[in-house]
């Protein structure tokens, strides 16, 4: 699976961050930060789905 | 008034500090610069029909409002119109509520709650507007907020938790003693009212042995924030109250958020005292009634709902997404824009400084955009809810806003796992939706 940060579209919602705190940071201006370099371990695919799936601006995808 | 008004330049846009009349006021003689023809609700009755007829301050809307969103969405009616405020739209679907946030070329943020008043071409010009950054636009917004997120990101509030767990308790134990089937107690006023404006006060450093004095302030200040311009005095005395806090903080710097606002620096300048207190003025306007109508909300729902306070002591983790959906359910805010040119959106021929509000909480209940929008499922796994706004202007105060409504709703749940409605609930009027009368009756574990 491979995961993907909009930055220009993240507003700071923080939802990824509070849903899957091992893939996303935030930055000191409530950015998100992908910690993960893209492909996304196995046993982060739930956290990783939940994550783009909560966020109001669609700034996170996913390709399986 | 007409002294003030002469002294206003248009370089200033935010007037004096604590002289918000210079705002809006008397154009003069001859023009129409400050403030067009203020709209006058008496030749209005209450609402028939919303479709032509919108307005979100009929005492009907508050109460019934997912209703009424509804009925438009089913009537295939996606922007309503009304003649009201001096000509308003009302998108209420999550694609056209989307795209007008999403579009500050045609709309402008330079005064967002419709009101008796529209101001005309140089009261709060754009893009800089009387309260930035709520009330800019680009290009200027995004150098206003900068400074403003850093406090409130999410690992400066996450070390707030603690306080306002006991803020919360205390206020639970004020309530007295309780007797399980008989004790009436108002959860809006006794519990949800008090926390967002004293967290708010402690983060600002203002004293706590003023508490009550401040909540007063505020709270005044916001009954007239509407209403008829020239009347404003309550704001007068907060405006008086932040400036000595301000003095306060200069004799004797500490680390809180006012001294914070004192030395951040904004192009390079510290923000003169005017920029301090209309921020701090900005943070109580948008964080207070918002926040503790969010709460009362919640318990509202949960005041009917015994499964879901059951599922909320039995399953702690679920807190995560039932936080989520009370704020898709019952989003408290609806913010607004005006037209900047006249403007054919989607058929819809919108002029020149036309009033659009924004419902998020229409959005939220889009079914388009939620299944099932109109139930609440406290687990709802997939919730992309607008309740903080979508795009640029996300309120920046959602991180504190989630902390506190979450431990507020923990931590009455664990005193009062059971409880019902009882009498009356009176919801606001206007733009902030939330009860500000919320009786409960306690009852057994």
């Amino acid at each position: 699976m491979q995961i993907h940060l909009d930055a220009e579209k993240c507003q700071g919602h923080n939802r990824c961050y509070a849903l899957a705190p091992e893939i996303f940071d935030v930055d000191d201006y409530g950015q998100a930060v992908l910690m993960v370099d893209g492909d996304v371990p196995a046993e982060l695919h739930d956290k990783a789905r939940l994550a783009a799936s909560n966020c109001p601006e669609y700034a996170i995808s996913i390709t399986d | 008034m007409t002294d003030t008004v002469n002294e206003q330049t248009a370089e200033e846009p935010g007037g004096r500090f604590g002289d918000r009349d210079t705002i809006f006021g008397d154009s003069p003689e001859g023009t129409d610069v400050w403030q067009r023809v203020p709209y006058d609700p008496d030749h209005y009755g209450p609402v028939e029909d919303f479709a032509t007829d919108f307005d979100h301050a009929d005492a009907a809307y508050n109460p019934n409002a997912p209703e009424v969103w509804k009925a438009l969405r089913e009537d295939g009616c996606p922007v309503a119109h009304s003649n009201r405020y001096g000509g308003m739209w009302v998108p209420i679907t999550h694609d056209t509520v989307h795209e007008i946030a999403y579009d500050t070329d045609h709309f402008t943020s330079r005064a967002v709650v419709p009101a008796v008043g529209r101001p005309g071409d140089l009261a709060m010009p754009a893009p800089i507007g009387g309260v930035p950054p709520i009330s800019s636009d680009p290009p200027f917004h995004a150098m206003a907020r900068r400074p403003l997120l850093p406090p409130f990101a999410p690992k400066q509030i996450e070390p707030w938790e603690d306080e306002v767990r006991v803020l919360c308790r205390r206020l639970l134990d004020d309530m007295g003693e309780i007797v399980p089937g008989e004790t009436v107690v108002d959860a809006a006023a006794q519990y949800a009212q008090h926390i967002p404006v004293n967290v708010i006060g402690r983060m600002l450093g203002f004293p706590e042995e003023d508490e009550e004095l401040f909540r007063t302030f505020v709270h005044d200040a916001m009954e007239t924030i509407n209403e008829e311009p020239g009347t404003r005095g309550g704001i007068d005395d907060l405006g008086k109250y932040i400036g000595k806090q301000i003095e306060d903080h200069r004799e004797n710097p500490r680390d809180d958020l006012t001294s914070y606002l004192m030395n951040v620096e904004l192009d390079g300048n510290k923000l003169s005292d005017d920029h301090v207190g209309g921020s701090i003025i900005l943070l109580l306007v948008a964080g207070i009634d918002t926040t503790w109508s969010a709460i009362g909300s919640s318990l509202w729902h949960l005041a009917q709902t015994p499964g879901d306070r059951q599922r909320l002591v039995d399953d702690p983790e679920v807190m995560t997404f039932a936080i989520e959906e009370f704020l898709r359910a019952y989003a408290p805010v609806t913010m607004g824009r005006m037209v900047k040119e006249d403007h054919d959106f989607h058929g819809c021929p919108m002029k020149k400084d036309d009033w659009v509000l924004l419902p998020f909480p229409a959005a939220n209940r889009d079914p388009k955009q939620f299944e099932d929008p109109d139930t609440f499922i406290i687990d709802r796994e997939e919730n992309r809810h607008a309740a903080f706004g979508l795009g640029i202007h996300r309120c920046l105060g959602s991180n504190l806003a989630r902390l506190e409504l979450r431990v507020a709703i923990e931590e009455f749940i664990a005193r009062f796992p059971n409880f019902e409605l009882v009498g009356d609930t009176r919801w606001s009027v206007g733009q902030i939706r939330g009860p500000r009368a919320l009786p409960v009756r306690i009852l057994a574990d």
